[in-house]
C-alpha cells in the first residue's frame, strides 16, 4: 500500500541512482555515435570533420564483415545448443542423490570461476597444441597424426572453449529448476504409465522451459561479445576464419588505428544484437510469462 | 476387479523399520481407510501398494496376481496425491487425457473419455483452463478425473483433502463417497483425520508405528476398540481414560468412557467444572472429578453449566471399556 506522498518520496529517493545510471549509459553511447560519423584515425590526426556514413559503409563493405557476422551467429548458436543440451543432461545426472554429491557439484561449476583468457590459454597450450598438447599425445598414442585444432578448425575450437566455460552456468540454473520440480508430479506421471523418456519430454522439459529461456537470453548477451578467447588463441585467424564482429571492431582500432570506423562497427554490432534479441524474444520470450 | 492382499509386507529405510510387517486383505469394491497419527507409516503403506516404493520383504497381490515386482504403471491402480500433482503446463483436458495418451489411445477415444469424466465431475466448463487458474476443490476434481479415466482396478488417495478448507473438505468428502457408490471400485484412502475415516470407510485400518492396531467397520471400532490406542484415536472428542482405584473397582488397569456416554445431573461422580464450551447442539464440558481427575463430557446443548459449578456425573455402566496392563481390551 502506498500513499501519494510515499510514492513521490520513493521517486525522489530513486532519482539520483536512476539519473546516474542514465548518464552512465548515455554518455558512451552518444560518444560512440559521435565518433562513428567523424573522420578519426590515429595515424592521420590532420584528417578531421564529418564524413556522413563513410565509416559505416567502409565497415559494412569490408571483405570480412559478412564472414564476421556469420561467425558470430555460428558461435552464439552452437554454444547455446551445446550448453543447454549438455547442461540438461548433466543437471539430470548430478541431481540424483549419490556419494560425494557436494564435491561433484563444485567441480562441475568450477570452470565458471576461471577467467576467459586463462581458460583459453589452458586449452590452447595444454590440450590443442599438436606437439605438446594432451589431445596430440592421445592421437600419437592411438597411432593417429596429431590434429592442429586451432589451425584446421579454429571456430569449432573456440566454440569448444566457450562452451566449456558456459556449461557450468547453464547446468547450475537448470539444476536449481530441476530441484524445484515436485516429486509427486513425476510419480503421478509414473502412475499414469509414462516411461522415463515420456516423463522427460512431457513433464521435466516443460518445467525447465522458463529456465532454459533465462539461460538462452543471458548467454546470448555475453556470447555476442566473446573476445578474449579469440585474442589469445587464433587472433581471428587463420585468415579471417575465426573473426567475429567484436574481433573485427578490435582489428579496426588496433591494426588500422581507425577510431571512427571502429565506432561505426560498434553501432552496427549494437543494432545486430538488438535484431538477435528481437528474434529471441519472439521465439522463447513467451516462456517468461507466468 | 480390485482385490488387494498384503502378505507380511515389510519396509525399511536403512536401519529404520517403517513397516515391520503387515498382513491385510482388501475385498473388491471396498472403501478402505488407513488412519493413524502422522509418521505411522500409512502413506508408506499406500506407496508400497502403488509401487512407488519397493517392499523390503513380503508380497503384494492384486487380483490374485503377484504384483510385488511390477512397476506402478502395470499394477492397474490410480492415485490421487496430497498436492494433486497436476501437470501445470497442460490444460485440464490434457491433464485428464495424459494417462490415456500414454496408453496409446486415439485422439477421438481420448476426447470421449475425457468428456465423460468431466461431465461426472462438473469440470466441463474448465477443460481449457490450466491448473493454476482453478480453485482447490476444482484441482482436486481434476486429479480425481485423471484417476477415473484410466478405469483402474483400485483408487489410492493420499490425504487428498488436507489442503482444502473445512467447508470444502466436507463437500469433497461427500463427493468422493458418492463417486464410490457410482463406480463401485475399490478405494484405499489415507488420512490422519478420524472423522474422514469414520464417515467414508467400509473398513478402517488403524495404524500405529507401522503396525496394524485394528481392522474393522467404523462402528466396530467405535463400539469395541481392541486396545487403548484405537480407543483413544477413534471418536471425537477423545475417550476419557481413568486409572487407579476407580479402574480397579472395574477389575481393570485402565477404564475408558466416551464423553457422550456420561450423563449430567445425577450420579455418583462429583466434580468442579473447569471449562464449558457451548456449541448450540452440544456442550463440551471439562470437569475435575473428585478422586478421579479430569473428565471430558459431551452433553446436550443449551445447558446452563458454567466454570466453577459443582455438578454430578453418571457414566453409562454398559459403555465402560476395560483395558489390562498392556493396554489390551478385556472383554
Amino acid at each position: 500500500m502506498s500513499t501519494k506522498s510515499s510514492r513521490l518520496a520513493a521517486r525522489l529517493m530513486l532519482s539520483p541512482s536512476v539519473v546516474l545510471l542514465l548518464i552512465w549509459m548515455i554518455v558512451p553511447l552518444v560518444l560512440t555515435l559521435w565518433f562513428s560519423f567523424r573522420r578519426y584515425n590515429l595515424m592521420y590526426p590532420d584528417r578531421q570533420g564529418f564524413n556522413d556514413f563513410g565509416n559505416y559503409t567502409r565497415f559494412v563493405m569490408s571483405s570480412d564483415f559478412g564472414l564476421a557476422v556469420l561467425n558470430t551467429l555460428i558461435l552464439v548458436g552452437a554454444v547455446l545448443v551445446i550448453t543447454v543440451v549438455l547442461g540438461i543432461l548433466i543437471a539430470l545426472l548430478i541431481e540424483r542423490p549419490m556419494w560425494g554429491q557436494g564435491v561433484v557439484r563444485i567441480l562441475v561449476i568450477s570452470p565458471f570461476f576461471i577467467m576467459p583468457p586463462v581458460a583459453a590459454l589452458i586449452w590452447k597450450n595444454m590440450f590443442f597444441n599438436p606437439t605438446n598438447g594432451l589431445f596430440g599425445e592421445a592421437a600419437k598414442y592411438l597411432g593417429l597424426p596429431p590434429f592442429d585444432f586451432l589451425g584446421q578448425a579454429p571456430l569449432a575450437s573456440i566454440i569448444l572453449i566457450v562452451s566449456w566455460q558456459w556449461l557450468p552456468f547453464a547446468t547450475l540454473i537448470l539444476l536449481t529448476a530441476l530441484q524445484s520440480l515436485s516429486g509427486e508430479e513425476l510419480e503421478a506421471a509414473e502412475m499414469d504409465g509414462a516411461p522415463p523418456v515420456s516423463r522427460f519430454f512431457y513433464i521435466i522439459l516443460p518445467h525447465l522451459a522458463r529456465s532454459i529461456t533465462v539461460v538462452v537470453l543471458i548467454q546470448t548477451i555475453f556470447l555476442l561479445g566473446v573476445f578474449g578467447e579469440i585474442l589469445v588463441t587464433t587472433q581471428g585467424g587463420p585468415g579471417s576464419a575465426s573473426t567475429t564482429l567484436p574481433y573485427l571492431i578490435f582489428k579496426e582500432i588496433s591494426l588500422d588505428k581507425d577510431v571512427g570506423t571502429a565506432a561505426a562497427g560498434g553501432v552496427v554490432a549494437v543494432i545486430l544484437a538488438n535484431i538477435v534479441a528481437i528474434f529471441l524474444m519472439r521465439a522463447v520470450g513467451k516462456n517468461l510469462d507466468a | 476387479m480390485g482385490q488387494i492382499t498384503l502378505k507380511a509386507v515389510r519396509k525399511s529405510f536403512g536401519e529404520v523399520h517403517v513397516i515391520p510387517g503387515v498382513d491385510l486383505e482388501i475385498a473388491d469394491g471396498e472403501f478402505v481407510v488407513f488412519v493413524g497419527p502422522s509418521g505411522c507409516g500409512k502413506s508408506t503403506l499406500l506407496r508400497l501398494i502403488a509401487g512407488l516404493e519397493d517392499t523390503s520383504a513380503g508380497q503384494i497381490m492384486i487380483d490374485g496376481k503377484d504384483a510385488t515386482a511390477l512397476p506402478p504403471a502395470r499394477r492397474g491402480l490410480a492415485m490421487v496425491f496430497q498436492s494433486y500433482a497436476l501437470y501445470p503446463h497442460m490444460t485440464v483436458r490434457k491433464n485428464i487425457a495424459f494417462p490415456l495418451k500414454m496408453a496409446g489411445l486415439s485422439e477421438a477415444e481420448q476426447a470421449k473419455k475425457v468428456d465423460a469424466a468431466a461431465a461426472v465431475l462438473n469440470l466441463t466448463a474448465y477443460l481449457d483452463r490450466r491448473p493454476g487458474q482453478l480453485s482447490g476443490g476444482q484441482r482436486q476434481r481434476v486429479a480425481i478425473g485423471r484417476a477415473i479415466v484410466r478405469e483402474p482396478s483400485a483408487f489410492l488417495f493420499d490425504e487428498p483433502l488436507s489442503n482444502l478448507d473445512a467447508a470444502l473438505r466436507v463437500t469433497m468428502r461427500q463427493e468422493i463417497s458418492e463417486l464410490h457408490q457410482t463406480l463401485k471400485t475399490t478405494m484405499i484412502y489415507v488420512t490422519h483425520d478420524q472423522v474422514e475415516a469414520m464417515t467414508m470407510a467400509d473398513k478402517i485400518v488403524v495404524l500405529n508405528a507401522g503396525r496394524i492396531e485394528q481392522v474393522g467397520s467404523p462402528l466396530d471400532l467405535y463400539r469395541a476398540p481392541d486396545n487403548l490406542f484405537v480407543a483413544g484415536f477413534i471418536g471425537s472428542p477423545k475417550m476419557n481414560f481413568i486409572e487407579g482405584a476407580e479402574a480397579a473397582r472395574h477389575k481393570a488397569h485402565t477404564i475408558g468412557i466416551r464423553p457422550e456416554h456420561i450423563g449430567v445431573g445425577s450420579g455418583n461422580w462429583e466434580g468442579t467444572v473447569l471449562l464449558s464450551e457451548h456449541l448450540g447442539s452440544d456442550s463440551f464440558i471439562k470437569v475435575d472429578v473428585d478422586g478421579i481427575g479430569i473428565i471430558n463430557v459431551r452433553a446436550g446443548g443449551e445447558l446452563g453449566i458454567h466454570h466453577g459449578n459443582r455438578i454430578r456425573l453418571a457414566p453409562d455402566a454398559d459403555k465402560i471399556h476395560r483395558f489390562d496392563q498392556a493396554g489390551k481390551a478385556i472383554r
